[in-house]
């Protein structure tokens, strides 16, 4: 019994003992921490993707907190609302930023763009443009081995089997941007997420001459510049041999994807205009404006079928 | 006999298929590109306009800078274009094409076959002489010769090292060139000797080449030239600098930035020395090379005297054509060589061989999991361990691949031919390595203006 005691009483003491010099140690060695980040973190995503810029949400909570002007930083998975309620949490101004969506920049779908050759090196895109221009003629297209597939955090982005092209699925993306670091052609871009997932742009940007590109790619654009000419809104701009289409700009009238001779221009989430518009009725459509057509439900890839077979 | 003592491997060397084929001089072709970048460092800078007439062997495009080669035009005809085009792995290289139109030579050139061994030139005429004429390195690495002989201040060059090893299985381009132009080869020494101002000139050849061997061993006999002759046992990759160099003096050449000449070596190829001895005794540019067109299944592989710019098509029919089925053409031998899906591409200066694979052989072996079976570590010649940084790379972990001495790789490819996984380890290992070294370039000029 005895030792029994004084075994509990010996590890009470050097209990207490350990508990004193662990609070003198925790005065002395203690770190101001704003108590904000802790609840800025918590309103952050958690996704932990860098598409903020940083190394993960606790450093961009550092520096929502720290910053006084805060118009820089912006996270793109949580959004405007997110932005919104940390800002006001904090009393600072939240940025406006329109939300964007990642967009595959290539048609070149295994009917339209013919396979030249096969490829057994390693399966990464990153690995086959730094050896060779590919699997088809085309030097700017889509490799579909995936790499943004595996930067992808979100499962957003997938490369469809039967087109070997990567699709996005608009509804998951959140624009964090790896998909667009990871692709070595530089074909993915974020650009403004227009309401039930529309858009219009140019699915190429081979920047080789017009006859190269036709012989490489029946869905590349060989740069004519007929867009441009009927858009009217400046957005289109045709540079080494590729229209771009300013996301910014574009009202989504449609016209340019009737003009465009191959195809290259993809309409997503919309009906195209009929082929002979009516003079008045090629009003550009806007955000307020309800959309003519009947709302998209189909997933948005399916769409980008149906458009090309339209045509 | 001698060879490098870390690694290596013993592919089968196939050489038999063309090594008793005497150098042919191929027909010239009616239309030839030039690539402006054939060579390490910048790309030239075109001299020539579309619609300007050129003589074979006149300038049409100009060293930028140091680091960089003139190019010369192979044929005499009119430029057509300057112009962006697909080169044999159907990226975009800015090439000069020209078509031909007879074969008129610039005046100073000396077409005869006569031999002249007399160089009266001093150090700096030779290494001006050579840098006019466009050359680089011929054994598939095109690093510009003027830079390589331009000893920098506080080294002294000990050894010249000729590259007659060839050890690429295949080809037999330096081969045939040792045994048909051995007397230029061996002025082509001498004249390197007087421009590095070096006592010790070593050729450096496998014993596969017997006879390449006995025939320069006479010629210095008979002529009295001051060059020794090292046979090397057989063993890949000996013809790579480093490794030829451990082979022939014992030295170890530091990792990078280490050069050659850090151990008081410089290495030069048999076909760049004949070049060499063309460009200072003949006033003739880097405009032909021989190549060997060669495969199991080739009809006719032959060693082909081809000016640069040929269309690889033609050499290819020259061969007897692609064999049915799958085939892969390869630029260059099997083991360092680079596949091309474009036949329409030049032969450029680098350009030693075209392997042609078919069948099974064209196929890569299917792909398994790496067992951690250290064949790769054991095979590698520079002492890495190929499994490690190639799955680092794959895995994007930059900064370890550069501490574990990525940059040391030579992309010999002896890791990925000995995996028994049949993994694409060199592959990773390559984009790897030019991802870090992409990182140290940015590194260095970040840190250049505060110093």
């Amino acid at each position: 019994m005895t030792v029994l005691l004084s075994t509990i009483a010996t590890l009470s003491l050097l209990g207490i003992l350990a508990a004193v010099i662990l609070y003198f140690v925790a005065q002395k060695f203690k770190v101001e921490e704003d108590p904000r980040i802790d609840e800025v973190e918590k309103m952050l995503p958690g996704a932990n993707c860098g598409g903020c810029g940083f190394a993960g949400c606790r450093a961009m909570a550092e520096a929502m907190v720290k910053q006084d002007d805060i118009s820089a930083l912006y996270c793109p998975v949580g959004g405007a609302e997110c932005m919104k309620s940390m800002a006001t949490y904090l009393g600072k101004v939240a940025p406006e930023k329109e939300p964007t969506v990642a967009t595959v920049r290539c048609g070149g779908v295994c009917a339209k763009r013919p396979r030249t050759n096969e490829y057994s090196g390693a399966k990464s895109c990153a690995v086959a443009s730094s050896l060779y221009v590919g699997e088809t003629a085309c030097a700017y297209g889509c490799l579909g081995y995936g790499d943004c597939v595996e930067a992808c955090a979100f499962d957003a982005i997938k490369v469809n089997p039967e087109t070997g092209i990567a699709e996005v699925d608009a509804d998951k993306c959140t624009a964090c941007g790896a998909c667009v670091k990871a692709c070595p052609k530089k074909i993915i871009e974020l650009r403004k997420k227009w309401p039930k997932n529309r858009a219009v742009y140019v699915s190429c940007v081979s920047k080789d001459k017009g006859a190269v590109t036709m012989k490489a790619c029946k869905a590349g654009c060989i740069g004519c510049g007929k867009c441009a000419k009927v858009c009217a809104f400046d957005a289109i701009t045709v540079e080494g041999g590729v229209a771009y289409i300013d996301s910014q700009k574009c009202k989504l009238c449609r016209k340019c994807v009737n003009e465009c001779p191959t195809g290259a221009i993809v309409l997503k989430g919309m009906d195209p205009l009929p082929k002979e518009p009516k003079a008045p009725a090629a009003k550009p459509a806007t955000e307020s404006a309800k959309p003519a057509a009947q709302p998209a439900t189909k997933p948005a890839t399916e769409n980008k079928e149906s458009v090309n077979e339209q045509k | 006999m001698k060879t490098f003592p870390l690694g290596g491997v013993h592919p089968s060397d196939n050489k038999k298929w063309s090594n008793a084929k005497a150098i042919e001089v191929l027909e010239l072709p009616d239309v030839v590109n030039i690539p402006l970048g054939q060579h390490i460092g910048a790309p030239a800078t075109a001299k020539v306009a579309k619609g300007d007439k050129v003589l074979t062997g006149q300038l049409i495009a100009e060293a930028t800078g140091f680091m960089s080669a003139n190019i010369h035009s192979p044929i005499s005809g009119t430029v057509t274009a300057v112009d962006m085009q697909p080169n044999g792995q159907g990226l975009r290289q800015m090439m000069i094409t020209i078509k031909r139109e007879g074969d008129e030579w610039m005046p100073e050139i000396d077409r005869s076959s006569d031999i002249k061994r007399e160089c009266t030139l001093d150090s700096a005429a030779i290494i001006a002489k050579i840098k006019d004429a466009g050359i680089v390195g011929m054994g598939g690495a095109t690093f510009p010769t003027h830079v390589k002989l331009s000893i920098p201040n506080g080294c002294k060059a000990e050894y010249l090292i000729i590259n007659g090893v060839e050890c690429e299985p295949y080809l037999t381009s330096d081969h045939r060139t040792m045994l048909e132009r051995g007397e230029e080869l061996l002025i082509g020494v001498e004249i390197l000797k007087k421009a590095l101002n070096v006592e010790n000139a070593i050729i450096g050849i496998e014993n596969n080449k017997p006879d390449a061997i006995a025939h320069l061993n006479k010629l210095i006999k008979e002529k009295q030239f001051a060059v020794k002759v090292e046979p090397l046992k057989v063993q890949y990759p000996q013809g790579g600098e480093k490794q030829l160099i451990a082979a022939v003096t014992g030295r170890e050449v530091p990792p990078p930035p280490g050069l050659p000449i850090h151990v008081g070596a410089v290495v030069c190829n048999a076909s760049t020395t004949v070049a060499i001895y063309e460009a200072v005794q003949k006033n003739k540019p880097l405009i032909e090379r021989v190549v060997t067109i060669t495969g199991k299944e080739m009809k006719e592989p032959r060693n082909l005297l081809t000016r640069m710019g040929t269309p690889i098509s033609k050499l290819v029919e020259m061969g007897g054509g692609l064999p049915e089925g799958d085939v892969k053409v390869v630029n260059g031998g099997p083991m360092m060589g680079r596949a091309m899906v474009n036949l329409d591409s030049p032969v450029t200066k680098g350009c030693s061989g075209v392997t042609v694979f078919s069948g099974k052989e064209s196929h890569r072996v299917d792909m398994e999991c790496c067992i951690k079976c250290a064949k790769c570590v054991s095979a590698c010649p520079m002492g890495l361990e190929p499994y490690l940084i190639s799955k680092m790379s794959k895995k994007q972990m930059w900064e370890s691949v550069e501490a574990e001495r990525i940059t040391d790789c030579i992309e010999c490819g002896c890791c990925q031919y000995t995996c028994p996984a049949g993994l694409p380890l060199l592959d990773y290992i390559r984009l790897g390595k030019q991802t870090v070294m992409g990182i140290i370039r940015a590194r260095a000029a970040a840190n250049a203006p505060k110093k």
